[in-house]
Parts: structure tokens; sequence; C-alpha cells
């Protein structure tokens, strides 16, 4: 296909899209008022189809397969499941998860915090948080090219330099080299970074529109108290914006379980460095090993399903909006 | 969220009361001199890999392979010959994938955008049976992982025989998109005055007409907002491009490409260093000239992983 004839297929494709709508929009205009119900299936089949044939469909089948052997052929009961806990390289890939788990959210959400209290009201406030936003808006397949800049190395020999930063940090400073990509667990801990980098902008974000929010008799008060810089910080900006702390908390732990594209492309899962989300592309896709990731993604299902409960009840207490 | 801004009287205030004892002036000064270096810190190490990658991609091969990028500030020398070789060289045809890119995007957005529009109506200004109890289903529906609809999806896919094409990549999209898009914007919908649909209804316009006449123009900016936000997922995504278009040039995204070539051509940083910024430029673009709507997106609670 050259550019023009994907162009055209473009074109098409919104052209068939709106005038379907044009026209279900058409004739349920003409309709005049009695005819509610047959107005309403208009406005929500449309949406509805799509969910249940491209979303709730699959969803099901997913958690049908995870039952069944590689081919989804035979019933194999609880094996896929078992073999999480039992496999030392699916062992390794439980671990990793709860390394990410554990140190992203709350990383990303302390070091957003604390660079939005920082230059709350500074004179650069705006140029200062477009910095740290910024990463928000690349891929983390972009960020992760960025990243492996940094982290790559080259054999510690005579005229051979250094080209990624952190291995040339470790020369100046008189170290030798490390093959960061290569060595666990170090190697996770370091792709983790990549994720707080990408999440930290968020986490100011939101973190700084709660200090905005907070009322100023509530300061002030702090103020009259003698509270000043960390104590201020302790004792009255993070018990007063709690709710978007929590709410900021889970949504990055959501996001933390499900990325995949940092480890894909770093490492592609190898060294030791996989994680639920990209053994669940690599058995289903890449070794054809549908059951296994079937149970994979079911995996990943539950250990979502508790956060973005406990998330949704704290964003309607706090009602960020 | 209504920011609470300061008055210069009130901020006048607290600099007087510091100034008022001397040991609290120099605690803070002192305070807010390590505060200063604090931030400059994380700034600079939030940028600094970027700006490495940057000024990378416009040094020349051989400078880019062979020393780190701070040994351009000894030996300045730039070119374009990296991004040249990245979009047009026939080892990697950067610019097939840019337009791959846009023909997916674009569809991807307006398809849920629209039908998330009509549904959110209907859920807020519409009475049906079961209404409440759909929405609430459609809102739980976000609970779900996309990993767990790609391969049974991808059959549906083969099946029909439309595997290959831009299809499996639009509806995909579309699908996915759909619980976070209908729930945010019925919430922008239930808060128009219902006074204003009240008052057309007596005026005999029907729900097509107050859909496209009144609702559609007061939520323009959370339907911006909400763009956006698909814009960036769609643009950036790379788990739905690999399962639906592999890395084939006919289909497949600059994000499923690059990583491609960081699996392939590891060591050729020249190509990887401009492949990367020509993935980022767009969507930069886009987030700079439309960050207010992004950051209200944000504040509402649009974030899908």
């Amino acid at each position: 296909m050259d550019t023009a004839e994907k162009l055209i297929q473009m074109v098409i494709a919104i052209a068939l899209f709106c005038g379907v709508m044009g026209l279900i929009m058409l004739l349920v205009g003409r309709v005049r008022r009695g005819a509610d119900l047959a107005q309403a299936l208009a406005f929500v089949v449309p949406a509805v189809l799509l969910l249940a044939v491209g979303l709730i469909y699959p969803a099901l089948r997913t958690a049908y397969q995870s039952f069944f052997d590689r081919t989804t052929d035979s019933f194999v009961g609880l094996t896929n499941y078992r073999a999480l806990f039992e496999r030392d390289d699916l062992l390794i890939v439980l671990r990793n998860t709860l390394f990410w788990i554990l140190v992203a959210p709350v990383t990303a959400t302390v070091i957003g915090l604390v660079y939005a209290v920082l230059v709350d009201r500074s004179r650069f406030e705006a140029f200062a948080k477009a910095l740290i936003f910024m990463p928000m808006a690349i891929s983390l397949v972009g960020a992760s090219v960025i990243w492996r800049f940094v982290y790559e190395y080259r054999p510690d020999q005579q005229n051979i330099e250094q080209i990624g930063l952190l291995n040339q940090i470790l020369v100046w400073l008189g170290f030798e080299p490390q093959q960061f990509m290569l060595n666990a667990p170090m190697n996770t801990f370091l792709l983790i970074a990549i994720l707080i980098w990408v999440q930290a902008g968020f986490a100011m974000t939101v973190l700084s529109a709660a200090i905005k929010g907070i009322p100023q008799d509530i300061v002030e008060a702090g103020r009259l108290d003698g509270l000043y810089g960390v104590k201020m910080f302790r004792y009255v900006t993070v018990p007063s914006i709690r709710p978007a702390l929590i709410v900021v908390l889970t949504t990055i732990s959501i996001a933390t379980l499900k990325v995949f594209d940092i480890v894909r492309t770093m490492t592609g899962g190898q060294f030791d460095t996989s994680i639920v989300a990209n053994e669940f592309y690599t058995q289903s896709l890449v070794r054809g090993n549908y059951g296994l990731g079937a149970a994979l993604a079911m995996v990943l299902f539950v250990m979502v399903v508790p956060i973005v409960i406990y998330n949704v009840r704290q964003m309607r207490k706090a009602d960020i909006r | 969220m209504s920011a609470v801004k300061p008055t210069p009287e009130a901020r006048e205030g607290w600099d007087a009361d510091a100034a008022a004892s001397p040991a609290s002036r120099a605690r803070k000064r002192l305070s807010s001199r390590g505060s200063s270096i604090a931030a400059i810190v994380i700034a600079v190490l939030w940028t600094l890999p970027t700006f490495g990658l940057l000024l990378s991609s416009f040094r020349p091969e051989d400078d880019i392979k062979g020393t780190g990028w701070w040994n351009w500030f000894t030996d300045p020398e730039l070119t374009l010959d990296s991004y040249d070789e990245v979009l047009f060289g026939s080892q990697t045809e950067l610019s097939t994938y840019v337009v791959n890119s846009v023909v997916i995007t674009v569809p991807a957005v307006i398809i849920p955008v629209t039908l998330a529009l009509m549904a959110a109506y209907a859920f807020a200004w519409m009475k049906f049976p079961f209404r409440d109890t759909l929405f609430v289903a459609i809102f739980a529906l976000q609970i779900v992982p996309i990993q767990i609809a790609l391969v049974p999806l991808l059959r549906i896919f083969v099946d029909t025989g439309v595997n290959g094409t831009f299809w499996p990549l639009w509806i995909a999209h579309s699908t996915f998109a759909l619980p976070l898009a209908i729930y945010l914007l019925h919430n922008f919908m239930r808060d128009v005055p219902a006074e204003l649909v009240e008052a057309a209804r007596m005026d005999g316009a029907g729900h097509v007409k107050i859909f496209g006449t009144i609702m559609l123009p007061l939520i323009m900016p959370a339907i911006a907002a909400f763009s956006v936000f698909q814009f960036l997922w769609v643009w950036n995504d790379l788990l739905v491009a690999l399962t639906f278009a592999g890395s084939t040039s006919d289909v497949a995204p600059l994000t499923a490409r690059i990583a491609e070539l960081v699996g392939t051509r590891g060591t050729e940083w020249h190509l990887l260093s401009a492949g990367a910024f020509v993935s980022m430029i767009i969507p930069v673009l886009v987030f700079v000239t439309l960050q207010r709507f992004f950051v209200r997106g944000l504040l509402s609670g649009s974030i899908k992983g």
C-alpha cells in the first residue's frame, strides 16, 4: 500500500462511519415523541454492541481458555495457574511484578509531591512543571530509547569511550562501567526508574492542583503556629491533600501493573526482567502458549480489580474534577 | 477544582510575619535555598536524558557511536543526516510509519468519541429500561485490562479476514476507549443545567436536536480533553499495535517500528535517536498546544493504562 491508498482508506472509513451515524441520527430525528425506546436504543446500541463483541466476549473467552492447554484443545484444570507458582522462571516474573508495584507508585508520587511543593508559587512554576510533565506526552517506547542511551554499556578497554551517561559518570568517579541491563535484580530497578520518570509528571500535576485547593485559612493558621518548610509540609500540606494522594498512588499502581512497553523494548523480558504484563505478551503472542497466556491475563485482572475499586471509591470521596 | 489564589495582601502578610523574628527568617531562607537546589536537581534529572538523546540525534553517525553526547561541547558539529536516513533511508523508512500512525490515530479518536457522546447522552438525558444497570456495567468495564481481550479479539479478526488491514486497530482502540469515554462524557453532560434541556424540549426539539445544538457545543472542552487524551494514547500505544499489526510496513505504527529497530539495530544509535524523536514530535506538539485540555482531562480522572 502506498501513502495515497492508506489516506484514502482512512477517509473512506471515516466517511463510512459518519454516514452510518448520520443516517441513524436522521432516522431518530424523524421519529416523533412516543417512540422513546427506539430513540434511546439508537443512541446506546452502537457503543454497547462494540463493547460486547470487542471486550466482554473476548474477556470471557480468555477466562475460559486459561483452563486449557497451550493450543486450547484440551482441558487442564488449574495447571496453568499452578505453573505460575511452581515454575522458577514464572516465580521470577511474579517477584519482579511485586518489585514494580512496591517501588514505582510510591517513588513517583513522592517525587511528584515534593516537586509540586517546591515549585509552588515560584517565579518559574509553569516552566518548571512543563519540564517534569513532558515525559507524559512521549511514548514509553520513546522513553525506553532515551533511557537505553543512559544505560548503554561499552567494554572497559582503552580507546573505547562510554556513550551512556550513567556509565560515564561511574568512570569519572573511578569505578568500572556496568552492564546495567544484564545484571539481575538491579536491571529491574533501572527499568522501574523509567516508569517513575514518566509517571512523576502525572503525580505532580494532580497533587499541585490539590495543593492549590488547600483553604487559605488552614495555611495561615499553620503559619501563626510557627509552621514553616518541612513542618508545614508534614502537618498541613500532606494531611490536607490525603485523598488526592491516594488517588494518585492507586492510579499509578494500576498503570504499573499493566505496563508492558518498557520491559518489552528494553530487554524483551530477558535477563530475569519479565513482569506479568510482558510475560502475557511473550507467552500468548510470541510463544503461542495460549493457555498460560490467558492465565497470566487473568492474574493481571485479579491484581488490578481491588486497586481499581479502591481508586474509584477514593476518587468519589476526593471529587477531583 | 477551584484553585484558591492567595491575595497579594495575604502574601505580604506572611513575609512581614517572617521578618518579625530573625531566627525564623534565617530558617526560612535556608529552607528556601535548600528547596531551590532540590527542585533544580529534580528538573535536571528529568531533562538530561531527553536532552542527551536529542543532541545525539543531530551529531554525525561516527560521533554518536564513538563518544558520549557531552563531548559535543568540545567538538560541536551538527547534521541532519540521521533524520534524513531514518525517514527516507531504505533500512528504516520511518516516513511510511508516520503515515501509518496518522491513518491509525485519526479514526481511532473520531469513532470512540462519537459513539461515546451518543451513549453518554442517552445515559444522562434519556429514559429507558435498565438504564442505570447498563451504565454501571459499562463503568465497571474500566477494570478490565485490555490484555484480557487481545487474543480472542485477534482470532475474531483473523476469522473475519480483516487482519492485516487498519480495521482491527481502529476497532480495538475504539472499543477499549469506550468505557472511560462514556463515563467521563456522561459526567460532563449531567452537569448541563436541566432548565436548558427542558426549555428546548418545550420548543419542540427532539433528542437529536438537543444533542446536536445544546449538548455538543456546551461540553466542547470535555470533548477536546478526551480527544487529546485518546490521541496520545493511540499514538503512543505499543501493545495493541504489536498484537494487531505486527511490524509490517503496511499498517504498523511508529512505536511498533521503533521497538523493532531497538531489537534488530540496537547499536545503530544514529537511527534510534533520530527515530525516537520523529515518533515524539507530533505528540509533543499536540501536547504543548492543547496542554490546557490535557491537564483538565487528567484532573477529571482520565488515566488509562
